[in-house]
């Protein structure tokens, strides 16, 4: 399969302290990704498992450029990511899109649903007439399971479920290749959680998306990754099939996750 | 065991919380709750977050509680410790065994409750650094506490009790652990702290809310089987609040399973997760992922709005199994075997 993500030796330090409160700690570095390389093929949903803390947020958004990366190398169809700049990396960032974990923290409450899915097209496609908006705007709502009349409503007349349906709609309107999903059913009820996975999965296969997936729960990434990696103090322990990573574990730090998973009796 | 006229007449529709009564009368009940009720006002009206639930926790037994966001689970939890926003109306019967006699939660002054809570009903909530005080030494603030319910100790006394409480919920190096504030600690050895805190007094029944939700894996693995061996170990009754079936089956001995205010299905913990009676519960159990790929199926539309409850069964609208009939009334309990009971009428 064609590849289209490869990363190599992404890295990433932070200066920890230096606030008002620390005393004379200035200056002591901490590393949240330490030189993380993989590459994930068209169609593959490449799932980064990792406890709080281990630097699976801090890859996601370097994947997009949300924070710059110190030193390593992304590249998106063979174009090294790093280097873009200004309209380059404008029109590039339409192939690549985020869906976030929270859906009421990432919907912006002042304004209109049909607003909130529409921006990016009014950013990135802005010769586009407002007929043609409303249309995209339109399909990419009903794709998701939302009906028209959610347009002129606002975020908080909305349940989780549904917003996250809009973040998902937002992210979906440019046609994007990539999407990086981070933990987008972990605020969710399990029902509700359920529902929004197998629409990503849907999606996944109508749109031929690819998606680097971010979470905390293996089960979760269980049910839709092709690829695990198993994150631990910003670097990768194991990476593999999912099917050999849940089954077959070589790590052990991995085996340790997989015990603590609290199972259902079988039934 | 109990009377079961449910079962007499399986036709009969009735809304009552009585009729369900499956606990060995020789079991010494802790906490007894029958028909509770809260009601909150609302725009559109009263609307009832809990509603004609009744449950039983023997001491030392654990019952886990499950439910969604809006089941009533967490409304529920805040009645048993008398802290329902003003404003609420309460109504049925919330009895506690203390050492002297029953006492009749939904009777008690402000300054009954003083006693009761933290001393006989104690509550651990799910993000510990927003129910500890960040500009407070932990261990103050179990000796807080301590003090509020034994006044008459000695202050040398408190402080060595405040340590044995962190002991005893295994926080490594108490002495120490009791000097530091909140953010100087994990995320776990911080919910290990309001464990401590809540056990300070020698509380009969805890309560806790989603204990685990904001852990890790590997710590939220630690932290249950800390609570099963306390629960052991002091004789503790365990009212576990948990969205999370997998959690359940780990610390709970007996389960009931809430949706839209009401106690829809109940049994041990086997018999509800491995057969379960009601399409609610099996519903929950297929769309809950485990690391078996495929098998999931979400449970189609949402949790309804208490304010717009179907006339009869509340999962009706989302049931794959509903009948004419499930929009008549709300379905009575009925029995299978002798402690398991589902409000379906399929059942």
């Amino acid at each position: 399969m064609e590849t289209l993500l490869t990363v190599r030796e992404l890295r990433k330090t932070y200066r920890r302290g230096g606030g008002v409160f620390s005393q004379g700690t200035k200056g002591a570095r901490f590393t949240a990704v330490d030189g993380v390389s993989f590459s994930v093929s068209r169609g593959e949903t490449f799932a980064v498992v990792g406890e709080s803390g281990c630097g699976k947020t801090t890859l996601a958004r370097m994947l997009l450029r949300l924070i710059e990366p110190d030193g390593g190398e992304i590249r998106f169809e063979g174009r090294d990511l790093l280097t873009l700049r200004g309209e380059e990396l404008r029109s590039q960032r339409r192939q690549m899109q985020m869906v976030f974990q929270d859906p009421f923290a990432s919907l912006n409450p002042r304004m209109r649903v049909g607003e909130i899915v529409a921006e990016p097209l009014t950013i990135h496609e802005p010769g586009l007439s407002a007929t043609e908006r409303l249309a995209r705007t339109t399909t990419i709502l009903g794709r998701v399971g939302l009906d028209k009349d959610a347009m002129p409503r606002y975020p908080h007349e909305f349940s989780g479920g549904q917003r996250q349906r809009i973040g998902i709609a937002r992210a979906l309107i440019l046609q994007p290749k990539l999407i990086v999903a981070d933990e987008p059913v972990s605020a969710l009820d399990v029902s509700v959680g359920a529902q929004v996975l197998l629409l990503l999965q849907e999606l996944q296969r109508e749109f031929a998306l690819t998606y680097v997936f971010i979470s905390h729960s293996l089960p979760v990434v269980a049910q839709v990754a092709t690829h695990i990696a198993v994150m631990r103090a910003g670097q990768f322990l194991e990476v593999g099939r999912a099917e050999q990573v849940l089954h077959q574990p070589k790590n052990n730090y991995t085996r340790e996750l997989l015990a603590a998973v609290p199972e259902l009796p079988r039934v | 065991m109990g009377n079961f006229h449910a079962l007499e007449n399986p036709s009969e529709f009735r809304v009552s919380s009585f009729e369900f009564r499956v606990y060995d009368d020789r079991m010494s009940g802790l906490l007894e709750v029958c028909g509770l009720t809260v009601e909150l006002p609302t725009a559109s009206g009263w609307v009832r977050p809990v509603n004609e639930v009744s449950l039983r926790i023997a001491a030392g037994e654990s019952l886990g509680l499950v439910g969604e966001s809006g089941s009533g689970k967490t409304m529920l939890s805040l009645a048993l410790m008398g802290l329902l926003p003003p404003g609420t109306r309460v109504s049925g019967e919330a009895s506690l065994a203390t050492e002297a006699s029953m006492k009749q939660l939904t009777a008690l002054s402000e300054r009954e409750w003083r006693n009761v809570r933290g001393g006989e009903i104690a509550m651990v909530f799910q993000e510990p650094m927003t129910s500890l005080n960040p500009v407070m030494r932990i261990g103050a603030q179990i000796e807080e506490t301590i003090r509020a319910h034994q006044p008459k100790l000695s202050a040398k006394e408190v402080k060595r009790k405040a340590v044995d409480s962190l002991r005893r919920a295994a926080v490594p190096e108490p002495e120490v652990r009791a000097e530091q504030f909140p953010h100087q600690l994990s995320g776990g050895l911080r919910q290990r702290a309001m464990i401590a805190m809540a056990l300070a007094a020698g509380p009969r029944l805890l309560i806790a809310d989603e204990p685990t939700t904001a852990l890790d894996v590997t710590v939220q693995k630690q932290i249950l089987d800390l609570l099963d061996g306390l629960r052991r170990e002091l004789q503790l009754g365990l009212l576990f609040i948990t969205h999370d079936l997998g959690v359940v089956a780990q610390v709970a001995e007996r389960v009931a399973v809430m949706y839209a205010g009401r106690i829809i299905e109940e049994g041990p913990v086997r018999n509800v997760l491995e057969r379960p009676l009601h399409p609610y519960t099996q519903g929950l159990l297929r769309a809950s992922p485990t690391l078996k790929r495929g098998m999931l199926t979400p449970i189609p539309g949402a949790v309804p709005q208490l304010t717009a409850l179907p006339p009869g069964c509340a999962f009706e609208p989302r049931c794959e199994l509903r009948r004419d009939e499930c929009t008549l009334a709300v379905p009575a309990f009925r029995i299978i075997g002798s402690d398991h009971a589902a409000r379906c009428i399929l059942v």
